[in-house]
């Protein structure tokens, strides 16, 4: 019989009730949330379990709600894919903001590795037992994480600036 | 502090220093890159050798890091097309197909079959356009520069198509929520025939040059290998990953923009090496002519070019100044008075390297609260350190253009 998302929920709900929650299906997605201290386990399950089989991980990302509770404010998105039946499922771990902190699933997923580091490098969410846990697209030397919330674009209309400093007027001199 | 924290250079500068002390064997450190000839973009790989042999490596990207994610969270929805067009490039309209049917998605739009089928056409020439720049630089980086001048001929007349269908040729921003800016030129459709007609004979050509060529086979045969369990563990997609003998594509496993209609075959390879690499993307351009051709034979006379959505889709100009409504429409999708969905979508398309996914989180304003890339490029090139450990340096060269890295969708 082919996977279908009820199949994945029923057996997950069984399996690790109370750690996995809020099951709803979205434009055609199954989508889950995880408690963080299960998230390696059920990653392994799904992954190892004959029956669940979800061999491939499509994305890792990192989300960030500045507006959620305190101990949610991070947010680290899987989708992982089956596919010999074709089913996606999207898993969300929500991260306490003084310290978000979740296990690592390079161990499972070696393309995790790359995926993992984005994902510490704009959020500064900590991958425990991370192989190579640094920053990748910015600079080793940064102390802030650019896609956190706090951190807005510069406003375009600023008028502090020096233009001369950045080639912006006539003789650059 | 485990030692992989530190900068490349200070760990190999290590182990250099400690194989000089046990074996007196002399290591060296090489930078291939950030500006070498054969990354064809800016990123870099530091290796440490062994005379030709390397031992080790470590790839340092974010070179052209855009914080493309960043800047989608403060742009509306069609502004967020321009930023897709950086990512790979050399198929633009890939990607920006691939943004609009997320959008679409999110809105819940239904897009008629014209409009479907005239995106089917461009993205198969985007494909074309890619695999011709990706073999044929691969005949250059093994010393045959004759077939990469012909065939790019033929990438400019697809940019000729691009440029009449859209205007522009490289960064191509074409289309619009719910379908095309407007509706493709006598001239535009007489080119797609023209370059029907006279491609496959040229195509046959450059494949006749290179790919019973014994040097070609020499360098490319065995070179750069990966198996079909550690290219799916390492999120492989796209050519490289069916050249390891995985017929994933998702244009078969997760259809969209109506590719159930046509008859088309996923050509595999078997050793995952640089040579089955080439002869995978070959393939797939003689696939693409056949799905473009089935997709002109069936194109509806009907459909128009757009969804007929007013609430996102920009009237034309004359319009605004002549139509009471046009004008309200035009004003509410300006100024961003559009209706929003609070939703969460992902949509992945087959791109010129892969499955290119775009995670989209909405929350009710014309701005995404989130947008997230899957970018293939990024994902599969980590896996490049361990495919060229141990072989010679030749081998890394050939093996980086066979993978088709393109800098922008690897940093964003």
């Amino acid at each position: 019989m082919s996977l279908t998302n009820e199949i994945v929920q029923q057996t997950l709900s069984q399996q690790f009730t109370p750690k996995v929650e809020n099951f709803h299906i979205e434009h055609d997605m199954l989508a889950f949330e995880v408690k963080k201290e299960a998230s390696f386990e059920v990653i392994q399950f799904l992954k190892e379990n004959s029956g669940m089989n979800f061999n491939f991980l499509t994305d890792v990302c990192g989300i960030h709600y500045p507006d959620y509770a305190k101990d949610r404010q991070f947010c680290v998105v899987y989708h992982l894919h089956n596919w010999y039946d074709n089913v996606r499922i999207r898993i969300k771990v929500f991260l306490p903001a003084d310290n978000p902190e979740v296990e690592s699933i390079v161990p499972l997923f070696a393309g995790a590795n790359w995926q993992e580091r984005e994902t510490y490098d704009f959020y500064g969410i900590v991958f425990k037992n991370h192989p190579q846990l640094k920053r990748i697209l910015n600079m080793d030397e940064m102390k802030s994480f650019p896609m956190r919330k706090e951190f807005p674009l510069e406003d375009q209309g600023r008028t502090d600036k020096d233009d001369r400093f950045f080639g912006r007027t006539g003789p650059n001199c | 502090m485990s030692d992989l924290l530190l900068v490349p250079e200070k760990r190999f500068e290590k182990q250099i220093k400690e194989t000089k002390e046990k074996d007196g064997i002399e290591l060296s450190i090489l930078n291939l890159g950030p500006t070498h000839p054969a990354t064809h973009g800016i990123f870099q790989n530091i290796l440490l050798m062994d005379g030709e042999k390397i031992i080790d490596g470590e790839g340092t990207v974010g070179y052209i890091h855009r914080a493309f994610e960043k800047i989608a969270e403060n742009r509306p929805f069609y502004q967020i097309n321009v930023l897709t067009d950086r990512l790979n490039y050399c198929s633009s309209p890939i990607n920006n197909t691939g943004w609009w049917m997320t959008v679409e998605k999110a809105l819940g739009i239904e897009i008629p079959k014209r409009v479907q089928y005239m995106r089917v056409i461009i993205m198969e020439l985007a494909r074309i356009a890619d695999h011709i720049i990706c073999s044929s630089v691969m005949g250059v980086d093994t010393g045959a520069l004759t077939g990469f001048l012909y065939v790019m001929q033929y990438r400019e007349k697809i940019y000729e198509i691009y440029e009449e269908i859209c205007g522009a040729r490289l960064t191509t921003n074409m289309g619009r929520i719910g379908g095309f800016e407007r509706d493709w030129s006598e001239t535009a459709w007489r080119k797609i025939d023209e370059f029907l007609e006279e491609f496959p004979a040229v195509w046959k050509e450059f494949e006749d040059l290179l790919a019973r060529n014994r040097i070609f086979m020499d360098r490319t045969i065995g070179a750069g290998a990966i198996s079909a369990e550690k290219a799916i563990s390492y999120g492989f997609t796209g050519p490289n990953l069916r050249a390891a003998g995985v017929d994933y594509d998702i244009r078969v496993q997760n259809p969209y923009c109506s590719y159930e209609d046509f008859e088309f075959d996923i050509p595999v390879g078997q050793n995952g090496d640089c040579y089955d690499r080439f002869c995978v993307r070959n393939a797939e351009v003689w696939e693409s002519m056949k799905i473009i051709r089935q997709a002109l034979d069936k194109l509806p006379a009907e459909g128009g070019y757009h969804a007929d959505v007013p609430d996102y889709y920009l009237p034309p100009k004359e319009d605004v100044y002549n139509n009471m409504e046009a004008l309200i429409y035009h004003f509410k999708i300006v100024m961003g008075e559009i209706p929003v969905p609070s939703t969460e979508v992902y949509h992945s398309v087959e791109g010129g390297n892969g499955e290119l996914g775009f995670y989209l989180i909405t929350n009710g304003s014309r701005v995404p609260y989130r947008l997230h890339f899957r970018r293939p490029c990024f994902i599969y090139y980590q896996a490049f350190n361990e495919i060229v450990k141990g072989r010679s340096l030749s081998d890394a060269i050939i093996t980086l253009s066979s993978m088709n890295v393109i800098a922008g969708e690897l940093d964003a």
